[in-house]
């Protein structure tokens, strides 16, 4: 098995694309019926699909942030279903890195896997983010992987990374399955230790 | 994925699939009408052939919601390790397992490598003690244990669930509770195994017999916490508390007891947006909600003995003549042993269609969707907008038993009024 390239991820630069609102589920981030293939191509078509219908303003509809590179949330974002399709919709509209108050555990493996860094910054800094991206659309934001600085026009705060994640980010392993493949031998060792696969 | 790097499955002895979501549960016969289900299925079928994966298809009589035949044929066992692309997989935990969902790319990374690249969780232990009332469930437990401790309360935990109420639950009331733990936050749900356990085990297809029975569970015995081990936070609930519950909102923290009044907003965003959704208004009754579905399923609730509880209040009672109703086992052996008990004819009487096995109403990924704004009283897990198939579709998240009961008022009632007519 040919191990993967290792590509870190440091920085992301770009702008910004603010979605307000606790507990958004994957449900609504990608509804179901777009689970229906076998495939997740032209998913980011379907982002929020049901969400912009029923609100025209909804900022995955406004041409003002068209281009955006992060995605700026709240508490407890990507919750419910393990969809990945959530996560691959974003990637796949662009969208590189996500900054929040908190993660769904499921989704934030979804989106490490992905190579999107979810950045966790305190609920203040996340409004005040949102803020000048809704009066400066095309406000450019950098946040650092390692130091988890994050700057934002006049805002300069800390938005930091899961450890574990930063962790894969900064070593470029955030795609495991080569690494895991590398270490077979020891999954193989552990299989002939449980007692339940030889009772 | 794997095809791309040229990579085999590590462990196809230890992989098992089954087709649930999108699988039509009125009619089996292939191809399916609906054709991109017919599509995905031959897929899994091709690959399952090509990779040497058990399958539980749409033909077995073995097929079912995977949180519904992992414990059935015997395949969860306490001490295991669980991964499924699916978040309900806590569901196993009820078994004494370590089970959590993943995503597609994590599934990749299990067949690939059985292994996967996680962080350690914290740990809460949640004790729920003394005796819940008649007419109350498990679904009312965890669905008030997630209205106490919030939806976002168990992010960074696994639940473990004790206490002399979960002692006394049967393996398939835990199933439940373990089930909506990710509703809470907590991506892994958790029973001790006991001997309800080694005796929900005892003689299933993938259980050991004989004397390594007795070995597994000597083994089985070990995997349970210490009495005096530590944990990251301990909350307990008094059981005689709970009352009968029913959600009000989008999410599944968004509850009240059948009786109490629904919150008001008090600058809370999240609950006006909700209750706009809803379209139901602050300070008013669940109780007395019309509904316009009810529907008796999921691997929440779709086991026999759900079943049973929710075919006990229909008991010479018939669906009101507005309300389109559905029960839909969580598995084909479900099926089969209600069938055998004359269940079905009673939900039949009743009025209820009787479908075959998946997960139907629970998500709009087959066949069965809500429409428009119906209400739908539902024994599933998930309130969220849209969750039914219908983007203005709407669900009340409770007990079958209540299901059944609101069904037949054709709008949210308190079973126990209906339980007392069928005791007295």
């Amino acid at each position: 098995m040919k191990a993967q390239a290792l590509r870190p991820i440091l920085v992301v630069t770009g702008r910004g694309l603010p979605v307000r609102g606790d507990d958004i589920d994957t449900d609504r981030i990608m509804p179901a019926r777009f689970l229906r293939a076998t495939s997740f191509e032209g998913l980011e078509r379907h982002l929020f699909e049901d969400d912009r219908a029923s609100n025209p303003d909804h900022p995955f509809s406004d041409p003002r942030f068209t281009g955006a590179t992060f995605v700026v949330v709240n508490r407890n974002f990507g919750c419910g279903s393990s969809r990945e399709h959530a996560p691959q919709g974003l990637a796949r509209f662009g969208i590189q890195a996500i900054i929040g108050e908190s993660f769904s555990e499921i989704f934030l493996g979804n989106a490490g896997m992905l190579g999107i860094p979810c950045f966790v910054a305190d609920h203040q800094s996340i409004d005040r983010l949102q803020t000048l991206i809704e009066h400066t659309p095309n406000l450019e934001i950098t946040a650092r992987v390692d130091s988890g600085d994050l700057t934002a026009g006049p805002l300069r705060t800390t938005a930091a990374l899961p450890a574990a994640m930063r962790e894969a980010f900064v070593s470029g392993q955030w795609n495991p399955t080569a690494m895991l493949l590398d270490r077979f031998a020891e999954v193989r060792a552990v299989t002939e230790r449980l007692p339940y696969l030889n009772w | 994925m794997l095809r791309q790097h040229g990579w085999r499955v590590g462990f196809p002895e230890r992989t098992f699939a089954t087709v649930d979501h999108i699988v039509p549960t009125n009619e089996r016969r292939r191809p399916f009408v609906d054709l991109v289900a017919e599509e995905m299925t031959t897929a899994l079928e091709r690959n399952c052939r090509e990779f040497g994966i058990h399958l539980s298809g749409p033909g077995s009589d073995e097929q079912g919601i995977v949180h519904v035949i992992g414990p059935e044929l015997g395949l969860t066992q306490p001490g295991m390790t669980i991964a499924c692309g699916d978040s309900h997989t806590s569901t196993h935990g009820a078994l004494g397992a370590l089970a959590f969902g993943i995503g597609t790319s994590q599934v990749r990374d299990v067949l690939a490598s059985q292994s996967l690249a996680l962080d350690p969780l914290k740990v809460r232990r949640i004790d729920v003690n003394g005796v819940l009332a008649p007419g109350v469930y498990a679904k009312d437990v965890i669905l008030t244990i997630i209205r106490r401790l919030g939806v976002q309360g168990g992010v960074g935990y696994a639940y473990e669930y004790g206490g002399s109420a979960i002692d006394r639950m049967t393996i398939e009331e835990r199933m439940t509770i373990c089930n909506m733990s990710i509703e809470g936050g907590a991506r892994i749900g958790y029973v001790n195994p006991d001997e309800r356990t080694f005796a929900f085990l005892r003689g299933r297809r993938f259980v050991p017999s004989g004397a390594a029975f007795e070995r597994a569970t000597k083994w089985w015995r070990e995997v349970a916490s210490d009495r005096d081990a530590p944990y990251d936070d301990r909350i307990a609930i008094d059981a005689a508390s709970i009352e009968p519950t029913v959600t009000w909102g989008i999410n599944p923290g968004q509850s009240v007891s059948v009786g109490e009044p629904i919150p008001e907003p008090s600058g809370h965003d999240a609950v006006e947006e909700a209750l706009a959704f809803m379209g139901l208004a602050p300070g008013a009754h669940i109780e007395g909600t019309r509904i316009d579905v009810a529907f008796i399923g999921s691997c929440t609730n779709g086991r026999l003995s759900d079943l049973e509880e929710a075919a006990r209040v229909l008991q010479g009672r018939r669906v009101a003549p507005h309300v389109k109703a559905l029960v839909v086992p969580g598995s084909q052996a479900v099926g089969r042993e209600a069938e055998a008990r004359g269940l079905d004819d009673e939900f039949r009487r009743a009025g209820f269609e009787w479908r075959q096995a998946g997960c139907s109403l629970c998500l709009g990924m087959n066949t069965d969707r809500l429409e428009g704004r119906q209400v739908c009283a539902s024994s599933s897990n998930r309130n969220f907008k849209g969750r039914q198939g219908s983007p203005n579709g709407r669900t009340l998240l409770m007990s079958p038993a209540m299901v059944a009961a609101a069904a037949v008022a054709g709008q949210v009632v308190d079973v126990r009024s209906m339980l007392e007519e069928v005791s007295a």
